[in-house]
């Protein structure tokens, strides 16, 4: 999205010929020193090699202006603006790789800091070039093509949950915080540009509304910044929330105020109406971002339930859409990243439900990769915008800022937490206060807030950028790198690395309805209840707009169980394993030891009853299991529509295919425990030889007509038995241990099945033979104990629908 | 009804740490519900309509009967509860205060998990076994149809076969795994307390009530 919106406004890359080769040897050298990607003892060479190479260049623009038929010619012109901006994003990747091939420094050091090291580093290679420095941070370029992945892969990605637990307090900071933080800066910076007496220079000329304006800018927490450094410092959950969010909120704010005081800063006074007209102003920025965010964003949901055909376009809807709310809240300078925030928190849960696994996976690596690369570009712009940037440097203002800028942020959490600690249930610890007072860090918005200032109106314009720059820089140096050693230092609660387990979400849910009935029983019409009605609403109607086919009455805990499934799966195939199916954590406890063991030892005589449907178990899974496999085998052919089946899928949906049979089977092995029947396949199926021998039971296996002959007995499976294995304890046959070779041979299985040519579908329904067969054994207990073990893993019985989608 | 209700805000005052406001407030609401009597009947509890649509009502209704949750190591199922009784349940939700110590605050978190765990344990054998986990699910998914049903035990086995080898990582296939004791019970939900969801944690917080308490105002 970005690159290609990039190319439609050109105005950030006025580069010339000269500088480009400059840059190319810039990257070139820090290619070669991977080691040193700082290249900076290099420079001087850079500079002197540079020259040279101009000449070269310049040397074969000439040869190219005879009129001989131009074997090979040079157009740079022709390709300068895309060939600028891969050279940047190209650079901007390899540091980011660069970093990471230095363990310590980025432990040391966050990413961000050393972005604008390689920033300003750049800045003064084209500076000591002799060129004039790109306006590479351009408000334009920034607002439309930086800004919009960080924010659409923050708010798609955005943990709702916790957001919305402590929203109140969220948006008390962002707020009311940054107004407050506005205000305090603003007013009390004009008050010491008054009473400065020693300095005769401008500060005394700066207006009241100039200096408000100024704090506003400045006033705001920058997500970009703050994204970046608290995903290096892995702090708790609440506290990530809790200024992350603030930041993405305080937008709003931060947009009406900038323009409430661009408006007024010209006619120097403002009415109490006007500031009436400014807090409207803010609902209608906020409310109307968020609306415009959650249209765009029902309508993804909305198309993504017709995708199903085409998958490969589904990921380009979520971002298209996503990008065109954010345009159309800047349209109306409504807040874009309230907008973005919605639209990718609205479309989610619907889009996630309608979309195949694969297109999830994309979007997710899309999302990351553009906003991993525009924070990156963002900080090394940074860097080059201070080498560029036409500074005036006034010591009292600068210093004054940043003191500022720091007391008020202070006093405003401080104050802020205050109050808010009567409300909430867990309060903010004096620690949680310093970390988010901290975490307050400032960012390229302000930066190019500042940078839109139209000069002629605001004669402070560049006094205002260095010190917005200074503020910038002191944030994300000092406090961003010394915030890891204090959060350590105070043992703040890190953020736990656990995975979600099923227990936690059945008991999340179960303490939801338990907490709404509580309430309900109270008769107190609170928080739970209203959530549980919108609960409610959302899986009545909403769901069923949104969401195509059965998954939308699937219940969350349902689908949350699906998507933990398959997440196994995927580790599995990726592991190259394969022997064992589900069990979250690697053990040895199968199903088999949490089961209830309910024949009791003592009836010998009727223990060894199951023991014989166990070597028929076996076979009849592997028949069913082979026969299966052909189901899958159809896509081969190329479409450029969807993509071929790879290795990989290969794996995947064999374990899909593979759960799906178990749910099989588990039908079938009971009706042959209950009823006796076999499925006849053709004696000559390679198939069947081959489960035949590998069951390695020949003897108990009968073709279906004999079996049928048999049915007159009363209890055949225990007069077919083989007298050997009726020693053989029944626990003994561990189906469903990881270690049983039994396992081992499904994945063999799968393998030689594949070899083998498409056969189509052979299984044989036996449900014609086992109606008129007379029921036999009806211990249900000991069924269920019997089924269980031949399953590995407890078998999904609502799995159908999650393969549909691998299955093109 | 007089005396007893005084003798109650004693006890509410010392051990519930609520307000004579609040116990007034619930008592208010205990009279609506039973029509004026004395005691409360599982009838009374079914008929409240917004607790219809809940699927694990039972469940809730359940734990207000039952002797376990009085803390008067008795066992069994009440018929009908008294105000007294129904302040005791009310009180497992309390929310811990600012003035409450850490020690306080850990019996107080299990005592919430212990009224959790009665909730699971219908047989009080010291066990969450996993015919009483399925059951509970199932309780969950009751409110989604058929494919709630079929999935329930599926995700019973698959969470009981979590818990399993979280706590046993290593058993002979011969071994049996009883059940989900208090212990494990705890093992599990830890990571729901650390987790500081909800500006309220759902266990250590369970704000509602204080809201409950606090705002029963009808």
């Amino acid at each position: 999205m970005p690159s290609r919106t990039c190319s439609h406004s050109p105005s950030g890359f006025g580069k010339s010929l000269p500088e480009q080769g400059l840059l190319l040897l810039v990257v070139l050298v820090l290619l070669e020193g991977s080691v040193l990607p700082l290249g900076a003892a290099s420079s001087p060479d850079v500079s002197h090699q540079d020259d040279s190479h101009n000449h070269k260049v310049a040397d074969h623009g000439v040869n190219a202006t005879k009129k001989v038929f131009p074997v090979l010619d040079v157009d740079y012109h022709h390709i300068q603006t895309p060939f600028e901006i891969s050279l940047w994003v190209l650079l901007a990747s390899l540091m980011k790789l660069g970093f990471h091939l230095i363990p310590r420094l980025s432990s040391i050091v966050p990413e961000s800091c050393l972005l604008i090291v390689v920033g300003l580093l750049v800045g003064g290679l084209i500076k000591l070039a002799g060129e004039q420095v790109p306006p590479v941070l351009d408000s334009r370029l920034f607002f439309l093509c930086l800004l919009p992945p960080i924010i659409l892969d923050a708010g798609y990605f955005l943990p709702i949950r916790p957001f919305m637990e402590n929203v109140g307090t969220i948006l008390m900071f962002a707020v009311v915080g940054t107004v407050w933080n506005a205000f305090f800066v603003g007013g009390l910076l004009y008050a010491v540009c008054q009473i400065q007496p020693a300095n005769p220079s401008s500060l005394h000329s700066i207006e009241l509304l100039h200096c408000l304006l100024f704090g506003s800018i400045i006033s705001a927490v920058d997500p970009v910044a703050v994204l970046a450094v608290f995903e290096e410092i892995h702090i708790n959950e609440l506290l990530h929330i809790l200024v992350f969010g603030e930041s993405l909120l305080n937008d709003a704010v931060t947009v009406v105020l900038y323009h409430l005081f661009v408006e007024y800063a010209g006619v120097g006074t403002v009415t109490v109406m006007d500031g009436f007209l400014g807090v409207i102003s803010f609902l209608v920025v906020a409310l109307g971002g968020v609306l415009v965010g959650a249209i765009y964003g029902i309508l993804a949901a909305f198309t993504s339930r017709f995708t199903s055909h085409t998958r490969v376009i589904e990921p380009l809807f979520v971002f298209v859409y996503s990008y065109m709310a954010y345009l159309s809240a800047e349209m109306f300078h409504l807040s874009g990243i309230m907008a973005l925030i919605a639209c990718g928190a609205v479309m989610r849960p619907y889009v996630e439900a309608n979309i195949s696994h694969k297109s999830h996976t994309t979007i997710k690596y899309f999302l990351k990769m553009w906003s991993s690369v525009s924070e990156t570009l963002i900080f090394i712009f940074l860097g080059v915008a201070t080498v560029d940037g036409p500074h005036s440097w006034n010591w009292t203002f600068v210093t004054v800022t940043v003191i500022l800028c720091l007391v008020a942020r202070v006093i405003g959490v401080v104050g802020l937490t205050y109050i808010i600690n009567k409300f909430r249930i867990v309060k903010l610890t004096t620690k949680d206060q310093f970390i988010v007072a901290y975490g307050g860090l400032r960012g390229a918005i302000a930066f190019s807030l500042g940078f839109l200032l139209d000069q002629n109106q605001f004669a402070h314009r560049k006094m205002f950028l260095t010190a917005i720059i200074t503020v910038i820089f002191f944030t994300v140096f000092v406090q961003g790198m010394t915030i890891k050693p204090l959060v350590e230092l105070l043992a703040v609660k890190k953020k736990q690395e656990a995975k979600r387990s099923i227990n936690e979400e059945i008991h999340t849910q179960f303490l939801d309805h338990l907490l709404t009935g509580i309430e309900d029983i109270c008769g107190h019409y609170g928080h739970h209840h209203w959530k549980d009605k919108l609960n409610r609403f959302n899986k009545k109607y909403v769901k069923k707009c949104l969401i195509a086919g059965e998954r939308s009455k699937e219940p969350q805990l349902i689908a949350f169980y699906h998507k933990m499934e398959m997440k196994q799966a995927i580790e599995l195939v990726e592991s190259g394993g394969g022997v064992k199916l589900p069990s979250a954590v690697p053990s040895t406890v199968s199903m088999q030891n949490i089961q209830p063991k309910k024949p009791p030892p003592a009836k010998a005589a009727e223990r060894a009853l199951p023991q014989l449907p166990k070597g028929r178990e076996e076979e009849i899974r592997k028949i069913l299991r082979s026969n299966l496999q052909r189901t899958r085998q159809r896509l081969r052919s190329y479409n450029r529509h969807t993509l071929v089946a790879d290795p990989y899928e290969d794996g995947f949906s064999d374990l899909l295919i593979k759960k799906q049979k178990m749910i099989e089977l588990e039908k079938k092995i009971k009706e042959m425990n209950n009823y006796l029947t076999v499925p006849a396949a053709p004696p000559d199926s390679p198939t069947m030889c081959r489960a035949r021998l590998a069951s390695g039971r020949d003897t108990d296996f009968k073709p279906a007509q004999q079996q049928k002959g048999n049915k007159i007995c009363p209890d055949p499976q225990a007069y077919s038995m083989k007298p050997v294995s009726d020693s053989v304890p029944v626990i003994q046959v561990d189906l469903a241990s990881p270690q049983s070779p039994d396992s081992v041979n499904v994945m063999d299985e799968f393998r030689r099945a594949n070899q083998e040519e498409d056969q189509g579908l052979m299984m044989k329904p036996p449900q014609g033979s086992s109606g008129s067969n007379k029921p036999g054994e009806a211990d249900t207990t000991r069924d269920q104990q019997r089924l269980m073990r031949c399953l590995s893993d407890p078998g999904p019985s609502a799995d159908e629908d999650e393969d549909e989608p691998f299955l093109p | 009804m007089g005396v007893s209700l005084s003798l109650i805000h004693i006890v509410g005052i010392c051990f519930f740490s609520v307000s004579v406001e609040q116990i007034k407030n619930l008592h208010k609401r205990f009279e609506q519900l039973s029509g004026n009597e004395e005691t409360i009947s599982r009838e009374n509890l079914e008929n409240i309509p917004a607790l219809a649509n809940n699927p694990i009502r039972r469940q809730i209704i359940g734990a207000f009967f039952d002797k376990r949750n009085q803390h008067q190591n008795e066992v069994g199922s009440f018929e009908e509860i008294g105000f007294e009784q129904f302040l005791m349940v009310m009180s497992h939700f309390r929310p811990p205060t600012l003035k409450t110590t850490e020690e306080e605050r850990e019996t107080m978190r299990k005592e919430k998990l212990r009224f959790l765990f009665n909730m699971h344990d219908t047989d009080n054998d010291g066990t969450i076994t996993l015919e009483e986990y399925r059951k509970a699910v199932e309780e969950l998914l009751s409110k989604s149809g058929a494919i709630g049903q079929e999935a329930a035990k599926a995700i019973a086995d698959a969470a009981m076969l979590e818990v399993a080898s979280t706590n046993v990582p290593h058993m002979a296939p011969d071994d049996f795994y009883e059940g989900i004791t208090f212990e494990h019970f705890e093992q599990i939900l830890k990571g729901l307390k650390k987790e500081s969801r909800l500006g309220d944690q759902p266990l250590e917080g369970v704000v509602l009530v204080k809201e409950c308490l606090c705002c029963c105002c009808f």
